[in-house]
């Protein structure tokens, strides 16, 4: 791959937003600005940088609860997502959805599902939709390696394979279903190898390095949108921190947490850099002031912004021209 | 936008050129729906289990593959699940997906797509987005299909803010809600009666509005609020208590979310007694919540309390003396008039 400088620097830049943000998301959560269930991918920001990044304006993109970095890396901009997990009006679902239910129709983001499997189907049929409209746009589909033991894996894979759909399955597989190891869910650890069956290109890539993930993502994209139907990437990376705010972390081993931190796709990428002159420390300390600024404008605004008023808390259960009250 | 004119609604057009009623079934009234609707609006397709090759489970579909092409009507493995979250997704994606469920108790292994993204997305996005998608299903007993076929879960949908749901019982309802439900932007549950594919009525092809009862038969004695597949039997009972002396109101609901409170409560305020028929079970029931509704709103119209009349409490039993002793019966329900009004 003969990435530009710029290229490269802009897939660093891209990480050190999501990590940055994030860490700060565990201050503002400490403080109680932030409440309720909240994923962190702190560990995974390859996967969504490189998946995200070979997706045009018109592609669509349907994810998960652990889903701030995919919305980062989608555009979505950082004031309303941080204002959603503060339950603001300004927030980019208006305070309805929080930090598991982030949308932005206008990017063709379509959220932030909680129910583990959930979106395979949605993704799916907006591959249809794309389909029959003429729209030569693919559908990226983020889910975990949990998915993969839910019925609507093998439904969805087999229906849009059967139907020629221009969906990315992308797994991103951290080695956990929330505290289950791999090894203690799957019959079939390769998870490539399940996703092969239904007759599709399949393929496992280190989610840990930025390049290999972009690279891909753009192979899998260009394939999906010539026509050739659903390809499926396993995108093998971790999460350092814990399944959520509220869990101990018991089930792993320090030692593995220690060794997986070692391969930090954020540290790996600057590091190779680094050393390739693409960066200098003056650079790299610039770019992080520069990230950390884009945060406390997003915090304060967030702090500021108003609130939805009670008196609509039904609003938009029916669409508002429907006229329907619940 | 399709030009072409079906030779079938030639036939019906007089000489005025206006398009009289049409005497037909309540399967071919919600096949004409189909068809209109895959003519006139190039978004709109039909998938499931079997519409296709097969003409559909309950033949509602026949003919549509031929006419429409497969990308138009498309068959689907078995796997609710996934076809029902593509035609949320669909719906999302601009298109006008009609999505067919086989029936009700097969509907659960989608439930988690109609509960957990059909219904909550509009909300959920703070609005942003939409489902416009129509899912129809059969519900109901009365064919000896044992309690996995037979059940009346649509109470169930109806519990759920974000869903709009129907059940016509007549032909020409059959007929004319599909067309609304289509121009809806939310997501609408319809349906269909097993027991009433076969019924006849007449049918002037008209959208039906999805939020407003109609009252079926007027009567000034005592309101029998009921719903889908129960119309008939509800009517037999009041054409047996007129033959007694006692005018029955029959109300249909047709939209079971959300309730068209004002006109049970107009015709409680004009029988002062009420009795709900409802296939579903008793304990948490849509007949407890329209029950509820009178009492909270309309207890001092009350001349007597309300009376419900629902299927046993028992999984829908296969033997048909079981199946019959199971659901509401004409007897049972001009019991229960006697009770109120006696």
């Amino acid at each position: 791959m003969t990435a530009t400088v710029e290229t490269r620097l802009a897939l660093l830049r891209a990480m050190v937003r999501i990590r940055r943000f994030e860490e700060r998301c565990v201050e503002l959560y400490s403080t109680e600005r932030i409440r309720g269930f909240m994923h962190l991918c702190i560990g995974e920001e390859a996967v969504a940088v490189g998946v995200l990044g070979a997706l045009d304006a018109g592609d669509a993109v349907v994810s998960t609860y652990r889903e701030h970095g995919h919305a980062l890396a989608r555009g979505v901009p950082m004031s309303s997502v941080l204002a959603e997990m503060f339950g603001r009006v300004t927030g980019c679902s208006r305070g309805r959805g929080g930090s598991m239910h982030l949308f932005d129709a206008g990017r063709r983001f379509y959220g932030g599902n909680a129910i583990v499997g959930g979106g395979l189907p949605v993704a799916v049929g907006l591959a249809l939709a794309d389909a029959l409209a003429g729209r030569p746009a693919v559908t990226a589909c983020l889910f975990g390696d949990g998915a993969v033991a839910e019925g609507e894996f093998h439904e969805c894979l087999n229906l849009a394979a059967l139907w020629r759909l221009p969906v990315v399955f992308c797994c991103e597989n951290n080695r956990y279903a929330m505290g289950t190891a791999l090894e203690r869910e799957h019959a079939q650890t390769d998870l490539a190898l399940r996703a092969a069956a239904y007759g599709m290109p399949a393929w496992a890539v280190d989610g840990m390095d930025v390049q290999a993930v972009a690279a891909a993502a753009e192979r899998a994209v260009t394939a999906v949108r010539a026509g050739g139907g659903p390809c499926f990437l396993e995108l093998r990376t971790y999460r350092f921190r814990a399944h959520s705010m509220y869990d101990p972390d018991r089930y792993r081993d320090r030692a593995e947490v220690t060794r997986w931190k070692e391969q930090d796709p954020v540290d790996r990428w600057r590091d190779l850099l680094l050393a390739d002159g693409d960066l200098d420390e003056a650079g790299w300390t610039r770019l992080v002031a520069e990230v950390d600024e884009e945060i406390d404008q997003a915090v304060t605004l967030a702090e500021a912004a108003p609130v939805e008023p009670v008196e609509d808390l039904t609003r938009f259960v029916y669409a508002e021209q429907s006229g329907v009250s619940s | 936008m399709s030009a072409d004119v079906d030779a079938d609604v030639d036939a019906d057009v007089d000489a005025t050129g206006t398009i009289g009623p049409v005497r037909t079934t309540y399967r071919e009234a919600l096949r004409e729906a189909l068809r209109e609707a895959l003519r006139e609006d190039e978004r709109v397709f039909l998938m499931g289990e079997d519409v296709g090759r097969y003409g559909g489970c309950f033949a509602v579909s026949l003919g549509l593959l031929e006419e429409f092409g497969p990308e138009r009507v498309r068959d689907t493995p078995l796997s609710e699940s996934a076809f029902v979250g593509a035609g949320i997704g669909a719906a999302l994606g601009g298109r006008r997906p009609i999505v067919e469920i086989m029936t009700v108790n097969f509907s659960l292994l989608a439930l988690d797509q109609i509960l957990n993204n059909a219904a909550t997305l509009s909300h959920m996005s703070g609005g942003q987005l939409a489902v416009p998608l129509v899912i129809r299903m059969t519900t109901g007993a009365g064919r000896q299909l044992a309690a996995q076929h037979s059940h009346s879960l649509e109470g169930w949908y109806a519990h759920i803010p974000g869903l709009r749901v129907v059940a016509p019982a007549t032909v020409s309802d059959a007929r004319g809600m599909l067309a609304p439900a289509l121009a809806s932007p939310d997501p609408v549950l319809l349906f269909e009666h097993a027991g009433l594919y076969a019924s006849e009525g007449e049918a002037d092809g008209g959208p039906v509005a999805l939020d407003g009862a109609a009252v079926r038969r007027a009567g000034t004695d005592v309101s029998i609020v009921t719903y889908g597949g129960m119309l008939p039997t509800s009517l037999a009972a009041a054409e047996r208590l007129a033959a007694e002396g006692t005018s029955a109101e029959v109300v249909d609901l047709r939209s079971l979310r959300p309730l068209d409170e004002d006109t049970v409560l107009a015709s409680v305020a004009r029988t002062h007694r009420l009795v709900v028929v409802d296939e579903g079970w008793r304990s948490g029931s849509l007949a407890a919540e329209v029950a509820a509704r009178v009492a909270e709103q309309a207890f001092y119209d009350l001349d007597a309390p309300p009376e419900r009349v629902c299927s046993a409490e028992v999984p829908v039993p296969y033997a048909a003396h079981l199946e019959r002793a199971t659901l509401p019966a004409v007897d049972d329900v001009v019991a229960a008039v006697r009770r109120t009004v006696g």
